[in-house]
């Protein structure tokens, strides 16, 4: 059972295996294990970002191609919910032709620059996407009359998603274990289980043959591509599988905000963000974007406390308490980037596996 | 036994069409003027417009031309260049405030010795920072490109946020000095000084590269480096030490168009590099990785594109020069004028 659900690719270290069940429960029971509007809301963005940097991984990771524009894809997913949200009312049925839409859209735009940019050379396909992405989310601030331009989209999602329903209250009394029975907390198992299937799904894509050949690809392209595989055919159909997982992952995240803007979904600062998941957590291991994106999450939530008790207790110090204020995160960020590319090149997960 | 084969030498020569192919990107240029010309439609904004798309083509030239370098000679692609862009904007424009007497002087002289204070002191803030920039995060991981982006990427994180503690987070307004402030008229056309200025520089340096690569011992071995540096190290150059050179160089030229770039917007940001970098990646790859010469071209054509669409069309000016970058690829996929092989 566990075989066929893991694809066959189980943790390979007992450690990582024991992390990985920690982590599973903690994010399967949050609502309870931690009750609280900000725990839920770290558990949540967690959920999403596993996703997210998963999907990326099947393209860096797997494929060895490295693109700088996930986060537009990411986007063009919350960025779908969103205005079928606000124009088709709220409803299960905007939710769902909104991600279709997005996904759709995304692996198509995916598509696009993957036919015209991958068999150029691998190192293009970076800067390409680099300028794509860059242009895009200019682009998304300026139209401001479709997508609310800065300030971003506001917009209602069901009713049984919000706050203000509740349920559960003959059988339970509306509480279990002291955690209300609303919206937000369907709102949440919704976001875990759809995460659960999409990373089940990389889980499978990258255990299938196609993603052995991916791996072939990666390791050597010319030998590939010498033994009959068409190289670029694997490489297109990687960048769109991972475009239309990652707007998925979007349209989670607009379910759970219910707001989207350019900060939140397109910055480059979360697109570090993710390759610095992927790194932290180990390339090439689909379990590494679960490690990392855990680690990350949670440091960026609770390191930023303390970075500024830190600053508050140097304060007399020249130049420390500006090095580390908690606006400096990115700062940090920038020398962990480093030295995990230098020391840790295999990642949390890539250490573990090692170990045995 | 059989005789030899007559001598019989064919003249073939290559066709009139073979021979200019090399020089087509040349024609883009005029081009591309004459395009604009025909689409806006008054000469004297047309002329405004050229000249000020000649100015920012220059800027991005001098910004794009050392990674271009970099990549051709050591195959590793520098996404923390636009680092040197941010550091120079801001190390310029910090001596010209400090060197206020001289800004506000009405006299030219005054004020062109106060740029090129600001220039100098820049140039050797960024060259320094490549240097080490190349010592500490480059050097580790010559020969693999994904590292390279990565760690790269990183450093240019590090830079950012270093400005930002050293210099505050708020973007920095100042004017010009006084002698660059203002426009000349041609007849109905009016041209600010300052673009001029600009054009001039990236003129000369141009042509001082083109020397340096062309004319010199050191370009020689250059250029031989970006078509195959294994040969050259092969032959007992210290091919290594080039390299550092070039790094140096060309984060130097960009610390200088960082500040020609912050002179010419009147405010500079942190994130500026970052910016530019999406404009230095168009100009490199258009141009074709490692080709000075491709990126001189292909800098103009961003630089005049973008001011010709702002001008017609300002919605498109954005997506403008992606579609340039689409239309050159489709009609040369390895940039217009190739240097380094496939990779």
């Amino acid at each position: 059972m566990m075989h066929i659900l893991l694809s066959g690719d189980l943790p390979r270290s007992r450690i990582l295996a024991l992390l990985l069940a920690v982590i599973l429960i903690c994010l399967a029971f949050a609502p309870f294990l931690f009750p609280g509007v900000r725990t839920v809301d770290t558990a949540a963005r967690i959920c999403i970002f596993v996703v997210l940097v998963a999907s990326y991984d099947l393209l860096l990771g797997y494929g060895g191609i490295v693109s700088f524009a996930h986060t537009m894809f990411f986007g063009m997913g919350a960025y779908g919910v969103a205005l079928a949200s606000t124009h088709m009312g709220r409803g299960f049925d905007a939710l769902l032709v909104g991600s279709l839409t997005g996904a759709g859209l995304a692996a198509g735009l995916a598509l696009l620059i993957g036919l015209f940019s991958l068999r150029v050379r691998a190192i293009f396909f970076a800067m390409i996407t680099l300028a794509v992405a860059s242009a895009v989310a200019v682009l998304v601030s300026q139209l401001s009359g479709l997508t609310g331009g800065e300030d971003g989209l506001t917009f209602k999602t069901p009713r049984e998603l919000g706050p203000a329903f509740k349920f559960g209250t003959e059988l339970f009394g509306g509480e279990l274990l002291g955690v209300k029975l609303n919206g937000r907390l369907l709102t949440y198992y919704l976001i875990f289980a759809g995460s659960a299937l999409l990373f089940l799904a990389l889980l499978r894509i990258v255990n299938s043959p196609f993603g052995r050949v991916l791996q072939a690809v990666r390791e050597n392209d010319f030998r590939a591509e010498a033994i009959g595989y068409r190289v670029v055919y694997y490489r297109v159909t990687a960048t769109c599988l991972s475009a239309a997982i990652a707007a998925l992952s979007g349209s989670l995240y607009a379910i759970w905000l219910r707001y989207v803007g350019p900060d939140t979904t397109l910055s480059m600062t979360i697109m570090i963000d993710i390759l610095l998941m992927v790194v932290i957590g180990g390339m090439g291991t689909i379990y590494g974007a679960v490690v990392g994106a855990t680690v990350f999450v949670l440091a960026q939530n609770y390191l930023q406390n303390l970075m500024g008790v830190l600053s508050g207790m140097t304060e007399g110090l020249p130049l420390l308490p500006e090095l580390l204020s908690p606006d400096r995160w990115l700062l940090w960020l920038g020398v962990l980037f480093i030295l995990s590319v230098y020391f840790f090149p295999s990642g949390v997960v890539g250490r573990l596996r090692g170990q045995r | 036994m059989t005789a030899a084969p007559e001598h019989a030498p064919t003249m073939a020569q290559s066709s009139l069409r073979d021979r200019l192919a090399p020089y087509a990107p040349l024609l883009l240029v005029p081009l591309l003027a004459i395009a604009g010309f025909i689409a806006v439609q008054n000469p004297a904004s047309w002329m405004t417009l050229t000249v000020s798309g000649l100015a920012m083509g220059m800027m991005i030239f001098l910004m794009a031309s050392g990674l271009t370098l970099v990549f051709g000679l050591m195959d590793v692609i520098n996404f923390g260049h636009g680092a040197f862009v941010s550091v120079g904007a801001f190390i310029g424009i910090s001596v010209l405030l400090t060197l206020g007497q001289l800004t506000n002087a009405p006299s030219l002289a005054l004020n062109l010795l106060a740029i090129l204070a600001a220039v100098l002191a820049a140039m050797a803030a960024t060259a320094l920072m490549g240097w080490a920039f190349e010592r500490v995060i480059v050097k580790p991981v010559y020969g693999n490109h994904l590292s390279q982006i990565l760690v790269t990427m990183g450093g240019l994180i590090i830079a950012e946020q270093l400005i930002i503690v050293l210099w505050g987070p708020e973007e920095i307004y100042f004017t010009r000095p006084e002698a660059l402030k203002g426009a000349l008229t041609f007849g109905d056309a009016a041209i600010e000084k300052y673009r001029l200025v600009t054009v001039a520089v990236g003129l000369a340096v141009f042509a001082a590269m083109r020397f340096v690569l062309r004319r010199t011992k050191i370009g020689l071995i250059v250029r031989a480096g970006v078509q195959n540096g294994e040969m050259v190290a092969a032959l007992g150059y210290r091919l290594r030490l080039v390299f550092v050179g070039v790094f140096i160089a060309g984060s130097a030229l960009a610390g200088l168009g960082g500040v020609m770039w912050g002179l010419y917007q009147e405010v500079i940001t942190a994130h500026m590099g970052n910016q530019a970098m999406i404009l230095i990646f168009i100009v490199v790859i258009i141009g074709g990785l490692g080709s000075v010469e491709g990126c001189f071209i292909g800098a103009l054509l961003v630089g005049l594109l973008q001011n010709y669409v702002a001008f017609v069309e300002p919605k498109l000016a954005l997506v403008s020069n992606i579609a340039l970058m689409v239309a050159i690829l489709m009609w040369r996929p390895m940039g217009m004028i190739p240097v380094v092989k496939a990779k």
